[in-house]
């Protein structure tokens, strides 16, 4: 079974929710990832979701775009991005790492080389943002021979059909864009991620993660209440980049503001 | 010989190249305007109504011009220029924004967003939200914006918003990467028109399809001027929307010559260029997989050429097809090689290129005296070199 799929059925079990935070790989330094992937696996996270820094990252919003830019003067890349999830298996062969990002990288390594490598550094699932079903099957394909999920974007605008298309090549979770918009954009509106989630799980038993506009404990509690994860990811960053010149600084900011959610989605 | 062309398949496929490979969020705007399009492609009120505009707002058909004196000099093939630069607002720009402009309207959205590089497209695109009471919101590089501070300027007194973009390069791509992210958080009210034969489906095939005008009437006026079909065509390439519009209509006919010239900048082996299909590898930027300038991380790297319009680093999927089956053929001229065309060009026949043009222009002067004198080209004049003047001025050190 995958780590993915082990950690929902567990989580489901206990009647919690999972929290899933987002980092950019490599950001601001790519010393400061693998700790702080350790840090927030104690703060209490259940899956990390591990940005692949891109040149042209057309769905994010400014926070995770300087993010890139950080990650990417330190010649980040998605090989060096497998080799931090490799250096954080060291230590930790329980928590799931999903890598996120966007196809070109991928399509450099071939689809195959990155497969075999992402097998060996041991990711648990890939989401590529620019990668929809109908282009995907020959890539998750691949990913699933080696037992990695492939997990795919639903927006709010999506239909049916489209959810039945991401339920039979996806696995592991469903990541619900929850606004229209790039990350880090807006203001969710809980009824209609209700309405959506319903229309999702009608249709999969998938878990569903929600994120985009998940800004604090207070609405990763209000996530929680309908879907089966919360994803964070801008409200994380922007502690990096409020803090570049003082990291530990940056990083106990994130832990406090993780656990603040942690707590809010366990009460 | 008979077998017809007939890419993109369904799902806006080139061979390997096209597809969608866009965020979950922009499918179904994507999905809803591929539906608008396929109804309106073969709907005869629609297709009246474009034809009417380009007719009577555009100027079409634009003349096909026989170089007379130029061929002379060049001593070879007779060079004939497709005058695009004769359209309103200067360029083959506006062949394609009054094709999305009418689809907007009968699709119902009332704000329409674009990217643009020389600022060619967005002078278009404003005109025609201009002209239908649309808003507009342009996005440029800020370098760009510098280059081309007219085409800004007329954009403004068009009544659109151009917004500078600072990320990244600061040109055409980031340009197109933050009209996507501005098309993907107001999809509902909000038509993004696409400049050139890239993005996802059904944008390579629809802007095509709407540039084909240009291919069309050089034919008939190429048959009616001299009895016969052009040996070869010649356009320069960023995007390639000019080019794909001369070249779509003759495709099938295999004894015409397809030759696509991209920006060479500082030179190929300088690695200062434009030149995805010359020196560049396949990928997929901005929906679509083509040839594309990136590094052996699959990161984008930064282009360049002295035309704005042509300073991109992917190109449209079908280019990337006709050249891997070889149907038609690319090369490259240097920033330096290009000044060479707009100067002959000025100075022969009275007629100031844009810079992107200029490129083919230059290609032109190597390609006709290799051929002989009954010999044809024809050449897109994509644009006219009004917005150039600055570039060129401090290029040559003149104070205007």
């Amino acid at each position: 079974m995958s780590r993915l799929k082990a950690k929902f059925e567990a989580l489901a079990k206990a009647e919690r929710k999972a929290l899933i935070p987002f980092i950019t790989a490599g950001d601001p330094h790519p010393d400061f990832t693998v700790s702080m992937m350790h840090a927030m696996v104690e703060a209490g996270v259940d899956v990390i979701e591990l940005g692949v820094p891109f040149s042209d990252p057309v769905a994010d919003g400014p926070v995770i775009q300087r993010a890139s830019e950080r990650a990417l003067a330190h010649k980040m890349s998605l090989r060096r991005t497998l080799q931090i999830v490799a250096d954080f298996r060291k230590s930790d062969q329980l928590t799931p790492v999903v890598i996120m990002g966007y196809l070109n990288p991928i399509e450099a390594m071939t689809y195959e080389g990155f497969a075999n490598a992402a097998q060996r550094a041991d990711v648990d699932g890939v989401l590529t943002v620019d990668l929809p079903p109908e282009e995907a099957e020959e890539c998750a394909t691949l990913l699933k021979a080696r037992d990695i999920d492939s997990i795919f974007l639903l927006a709010p605008n999506s239909t049916d059909e489209r959810i039945k298309m991401m339920a039979a090549i996806g696995s592991g979770y469903i990541y619900y864009v929850s606004l229209k918009g790039v990350t880090g954009a807006g203001h969710l509106n809980i009824q209609d991620v209700q309405a959506k989630l319903q229309q999702i799980q009608a249709i999969t038993s998938v878990p569903v993660a929600i994120g985009f506009g998940v800004k604090d404990a207070e609405t990763a509690k209000m996530i929680a209440t309908v879907g089966d994860g919360v994803v964070v990811g801008s409200a994380l960053i922007s502690k990096i980049e409020a803090n570049l010149d003082d990291l530990e600084r940056a990083k106990a900011d994130i832990i406090t503001l993780l656990a603040a959610m942690r707590m809010a989605m366990d009460s | 010989m008979t077998e017809h062309y007939t890419m993109p398949d369904a799902r806006g496929h080139f061979g390997p190249y096209g597809g969608t490979f866009v965020a979950e969020t922009l499918i179904p705007p994507i999905q809803e305007l591929n539906a608008a399009y396929q109804r309106y492609l073969s709907d005869p009120e629609f297709l009246a109504e474009m034809d009417a505009d380009l007719q009577h707002y555009v100027g079409r058909p634009s003349p096909l011009y026989h170089a007379e004196r130029w061929s002379r000099e060049l001593g070879g093939a007779q060079i004939y220029l497709k005058r695009e630069d004769l359209n309103h607002t200067g360029s083959h720009k506006i062949n394609n924004t009054i094709g999305q402009a009418l689809l907007a309207k009968r699709m119902g959205k009332t704000r329409i967003i674009a990217e643009t590089g020389a600022g060619q497209h967005g002078v278009a695109t404003a005109t025609v939200a201009a002209r239908m009471g649309l808003e507009c919101v342009v996005y440029m590089g800020a370098i760009d914006v510098a280059r081309q501070s007219l085409n800004v300027y007329r954009m403004k007194l068009l009544g659109a918003t151009v917004v500078p973009v600072e990320s990244g390069s600061k040109t055409l791509k980031d340009a197109l990467n933050e009209a996507l992210r501005d098309w993907v958080t107001n999809v509902d009210n909000t038509f993004y028109i696409i400049g050139t034969v890239a993005g996802p489906h059904p944008y390579p095939a629809m802007v095509r399809d709407f540039q084909a005008i240009i291919g069309r009437e050089s034919k008939q006026q190429c048959l009616e001027m001299t009895g016969r079909l052009p040996d070869a065509l010649v356009a320069c390439v960023g995007g390639g929307s000019n080019a794909i519009g001369l070249f779509y209509p003759f495709i099938d006919d295999s004894a015409v010559k397809l030759i696509g010239v991209e920006a060479a900048g500082d030179g190929i082996a300088t690695g200062r260029h434009s030149a995805p299909l010359s020196a560049g590898r396949p990928g997929v930027l901005h929906g679509n997989r083509t040839y594309l300038m990136a590094d052996d991380d699959g990161e984008i790297i930064e282009t360049h050429s002295i035309s704005a319009g042509l300073d991109y680093p992917g190109v449209g999927p079908e280019h990337a097809w006709l050249k891997d089956t070889g149907r038609a053929e690319y090369v490259s001229i240097t920033d330096d090689e290009a000044l060479g065309g707009f100067h002959a060009l000025t100075r022969m026949e009275g007629i100031i290129p844009a810079l992107e043009s200029s490129h083919a222009m230059a290609y032109t002067m190597k390609l006709a005296p290799r051929m002989r004198k009954d010999e044809i080209i024809i050449i897109n004049l994509s644009g006219r070199g009004d917005k150039d003047m600055q570039t060129m001025a401090k290029r040559e050190g003149i104070e205007l």
